[in-house]
Formats: C-alpha cells, sequence, structure tokens
C-alpha cells in the first residue's frame, strides 16, 4: 500500500466515524479544532464537567500537588473494577472464603493477579489519601472558605481506611482473622459503648462467619457507596470554590494583582527594577 | 440611592481581637479580587492528557506491582491457633504499636478519636493572624508558655504510659526546638524566617506526622513476637 493512499484513506475514514449522525447525537461537538470544541469537549460532557474550560497553569503543575487527590480517585476506580470481578468469585461464608481465595489463587484465570492488583491498590488508596491531607495541610487549603471541605476530606480518609479494614477480613486466613481480632478488641475496650459496639460489628462475641458476612456487605456495598456521595460532594466543592487552593491573592507564590503590586511582583523578572 | 453602609469601621490594634479581612468596593468598581497576567490553559486538552498520564503511569506502576509481588495468603482462619506477633494491617500498626505504652481504651479509642476530632477543628482553630505560632506580643512569655506546655505534655505522657513513649516524644522536642530557634534568633528570610512565620496548627499537625510516621515503622519494622523490639536487619520483618 502506497503512502498515497494511506494519506487519503485516513481523514476519509475519521470523517465517516467521526461525522456521521449517530456519533453526533452521541458527542455534541465537532473536532479539537478550534477553542470553542475544546470547550464544548468539557463543558457538555458528564464526566468532565467537574473541571472548568479553562485551568491557571499553575494548577495543574504536577510539583503543586502532585496529583495526590485524583491519583486516590484513580486508585478507587481500579478498586471497583477489580472487586467487582473479585465478587464474581467470592462467597462471605466459613470456610468457602478461604477455598475461594486458594481457587483464585490456583484456578481461576488470572486470579493472582487480580487479587494482588486489589490488595496493592488498596493500600495504594490508604497511603495516597493520607499523602493526599497532608498535602493539602501544608498548602493550607483548609483555610476558609473551605473549611467544611476539608472537614469531609477527614471523614473520607476515615471511611478509606474502615474500607481497607473491612476488606482485609474476607481473605479468612490467619492474617485476616488475628488482625481484625487485634482491631475489635481494641473498640471493645471503650467503657460502655465498646461491647454493644463489638458486637454489632462482629453479630457476635467474637470474629466469626457472621463478622464475615457484615465486613463483606459493610466492604462491597455500604462504605462504598458513603464513599462516592461524599467523593462528589468535596469535589464539587473545590469546584465551587474556586479550583484547587493556590495560595491566598497577594500571598505567597500568587501572581502579581493589576490593582496592588505584590512582593513576587518585584521579585519576577520581567518586572522593572527598582 | 445612596444607603448609608450598614457596617461600622473599626480599626484595632490586635489582630487577634480583630480577624476582619475587609474588601472596600468603591462605586463602579470591581474589587479586585482577580489576580491578572496569569498563564490560562485549555482544560482540553491540556488538564486531560496531565490526567490520562498521571493515571495510565500509576496502573501501569500498579500492574507491574500486581504481577510481581503476590498478595499474602496464610493458613485458614483458626481461633485456636494465636500467631506470635498478631499483626493489624500496616496503617492501624501505629495504633497497635501504642497498645504497648497504653491500655487498649486509651491507644485504641481515646486517642484516635483525639486525633480525628484535632483533624476536624484545623480549619476552625487556626486563626493566627499574627503569623506567629504563639501570638504574644513579649520573646521571653513565648518561650516560657512554649517550654511550660511541652514539659506539662511530656509529664504527663512519661508519667502515664508503661513505657517511655519516645516515638512521640522525641517529636515534640523536636517540634519545640524548631518553634524556639527563630524567637531566640529572630530573621526575616531563609529557612529561620519561614519557621518563625508557621502558625501553632502546622506545629501541631507536624508533630502528629512526625509522630505517626514513627510510630508505624516502630510497629511494622521494629517488633517481633511479644512485641519485642526487633532489627529488621537482624531479625527480619514480622
Amino acid at each position: 500500500m502506497s503512502d498515497a493512499m494511506h494519506q487519503t484513506s485516513t481523514p476519509k475514514l475519521a470523517t465517516r466515524l467521526l461525522q456521521n449522525r449517530v456519533y453526533r447525537s452521541i458527542v455534541r461537538h465537532g473536532p479539537f479544532d478550534t477553542n470553542r470544541n475544546r470547550s464544548l469537549a468539557v463543558f457538555s460532557n458528564f464526566f468532565l464537567h467537574i473541571h472548568p474550560v479553562k485551568v491557571r497553569l499553575r494548577a495543574i503543575a504536577f510539583t503543586r500537588t502532585f496529583y495526590l487527590g485524583g491519583l486516590s480517585a484513580a486508585s478507587y476506580l481500579i478498586l471497583v473494577v477489580t472487586g467487582v470481578f473479585l465478587m464474581f468469585y467470592y462467597h462471605p461464608s466459613v470456610p468457602r472464603a478461604y477455598e475461594d481465595m486458594k481457587d483464585l489463587q490456583y484456578a481461576v484465570y488470572m486470579g493472582p493477579f487480580l487479587r494482588n492488583l486489589h490488595r496493592w491498590a488498596a493500600h495504594a488508596m490508604v497511603a495516597l489519601v493520607f499523602l493526599h491531607m497532608v498535602r493539602v495541610f501544608f498548602a493550607g487549603a483548609y483555610r476558609p472558605p473551605r473549611e467544611f471541605n476539608w472537614v469531609i476530606g477527614v471523614v473520607l480518609f476515615v471511611l478509606t481506611v474502615l474500607l481497607s479494614y473491612t476488606g482485609y477480613l474476607l481473605p479468612w486466613d490467619q492474617l485476616a482473622f488475628w488482625g481484625v481480632t487485634v482491631g475489635t478488641n481494641m473498640a471493645d475496650a471503650m467503657p460502655v459503648l465498646g461491647p454493644p459496639t463489638k458486637f454489632l460489628l462482629l453479630g457476635g462475641t467474637a470474629v466469626s462467619e457472621n463478622a464475615l458476612l457484615r465486613f463483606y456487605v459493610l466492604h462491597c456495598v455500604v462504605l462504598p457507596l458513603f464513599l462516592v456521595v461524599l467523593v462528589s460532594v468535596h469535589i464539587w466543592r473545590i469546584r465551587k470554590d474556586g479550583g484547587i487552593y493556590l495560595g491566598s491573592p497577594g500571598g505567597e507564590g500568587s501572581t502579581p494583582n493589576a490593582q496592588g503590586p505584590t512582593p513576587t511582583a518585584a521579585a519576577a523578572p520581567e518586572a522593572p527594577r527598582p | 440611592m445612596n444607603a448609608p453602609p450598614r457596617f461600622a469601621l473599626d480599626a484595632g490594634d490586635d489582630a487577634r481581637r480583630a480577624p476582619v479581612r475587609l474588601v472596600v468596593i468603591q462605586d463602579e468598581q470591581r474589587p479586585a479580587v482577580d489576580e491578572t497576567g496569569e498563564p490560562v490553559v485549555m482544560t482540553m486538552p491540556h488538564l486531560l492528557v496531565r490526567e490520562l498520564i498521571a493515571l495510565l503511569v500509576f496502573s501501569l506502576g500498579l500492574v507491574v506491582v500486581a504481577i510481581f509481588v503476590d498478595a499474602p495468603l496464610e493458613e485458614i482462619a483458626n481461633p485456636l491457633e494465636t500467631p506470635n506477633p498478631a499483626k493489624a494491617p500496616w496503617y492501624f500498626l501505629g495504633l497497635q504499636e501504642l497498645l504497648h505504652y497504653y491500655p487498649p481504651f486509651i491507644s485504641g479509642v481515646l486517642l484516635p478519636a483525639a486525633v480525628i476530632l484535632a483533624l476536624v477543628v484545623i480549619p476552625y482553630f487556626d486563626i493566627n493572624l499574627e503569623r506567629r505560632p504563639l501570638a504574644e506580643a513579649r520573646r521571653t512569655r513565648v518561650l516560657v508558655r512554649l517550654w511550660t506546655s511541652v514539659a506539662a505534655i511530656s509529664a504527663l505522657l512519661l508519667g502515664t504510659a508503661s513505657h517511655p513513649l519516645w516515638p512521640v516524644l522525641v517529636p515534640l522536642w523536636l517540634v519545640a526546638v524548631l518553634m524556639t530557634v527563630p524567637e531566640i534568633w529572630p530573621r526575616r528570610h531563609g529557612v529561620v524566617g519561614w519557621l518563625g512565620t508557621r502558625s501553632l496548627a502546622f506545629w501541631i499537625f507536624t508533630w502528629f506526622l512526625l509522630a505517626t510516621t514513627a510510630l508505624t515503622v516502630i510497629g511494622v519494622l521494629f517488633r517481633g513476637p511479644g512485641w519485642a523490639f526487633t532489627l529488621p536487619w537482624r531479625d527480619g520483618i514480622y
């Protein structure tokens, strides 16, 4: 096939694929050759509408956020996908749960990979969410008007740890059983509320099949639902507060203001020297 | 037409008592809130491509780890056979390490609850308009207050814990020293100048971060059977 033929057929194919009525009914903007269409790509897309159409270059620099919040969400996405696949192979009962683990290890196609990916993504998410919190604190992004979003973030961190922890019991091996026993014994130590809390969590007085079922339901349904709702509110509030925090106007690292030059204006290379 | 303003302007000397952020908007003018001259790019493609790259690199990294490192799976759960040591997942090992020093109620309930509560109140507590950790004019009084608090917390921790709580005490002292340096050697710029303008919330958070890290690292690497101190390079990781 000659180059010339290739060159002529590709745009034709693209036109057929991207300009036909059906495609244009799904994606209602044209190709990204104008800023109007680039705007519409973000503006008219349900999944992208969490972003503004334009962003400040400063806000998307990797070293500002290390994308920690976004990567936390990415690990959650990986966890949902791998988690759903794992649910196809898993029964929350004793000893079936452990046997399913062995099946995943030896019988299921790509079973070990699936379980490994879920496990490591879970650990990554706990670490990423914590680092995200640390980053946000040191940036001072919890300050007004974002106070309550910080509080939501703290709740999200607790939810993440609880999600990871409830998942920890599900393989029903020694590691899971004793890890959860240590944890629930801590809850037990609470005066008055401790024993009922432990009973409620475990569906009994010790880690048993009831506990496995409860942790399973919490892990696969209850906690993920709460997390999705709170993450949505979290992101929505960031958007309403003007995107990620870039420091107070005129403060450290901000760009010069038209009406009141800041110390950074004098420091910038293009500014006139005194 | 020109209704009188429904607020009174009050200039106070004490920034702590009058923490007001005021914008005076004159007729036909907009407040100077928007910063200008800021480079702006289209989200599509600039941000979306970055997000895609981040997602792909992260996913690829996890896939590589998942191919080469197997998730642990031990024997089937046996309530009659307690492993020694019985360790919780790594993110709880800081708390489990605290169990070594305090009864379960304090280490497992009271302290975590206090930490979460402290995290929640950070944005409502961080006033500090003067950009000094301990808003107080006289330097000696600042230092006396700081070190009295540090001594009180240290005495409390040393007096109540069953073993000296070094992973929490050493970060506390480190933070106190870092807070002291700009007070006795004030500088406008450089590292010391930067230290001197941190808020009290910054220092408390730093203390929490260092203590949590120390407790977790000790719990993960340096604890063996019977929660005795071990060296990972000699005895391995339990």
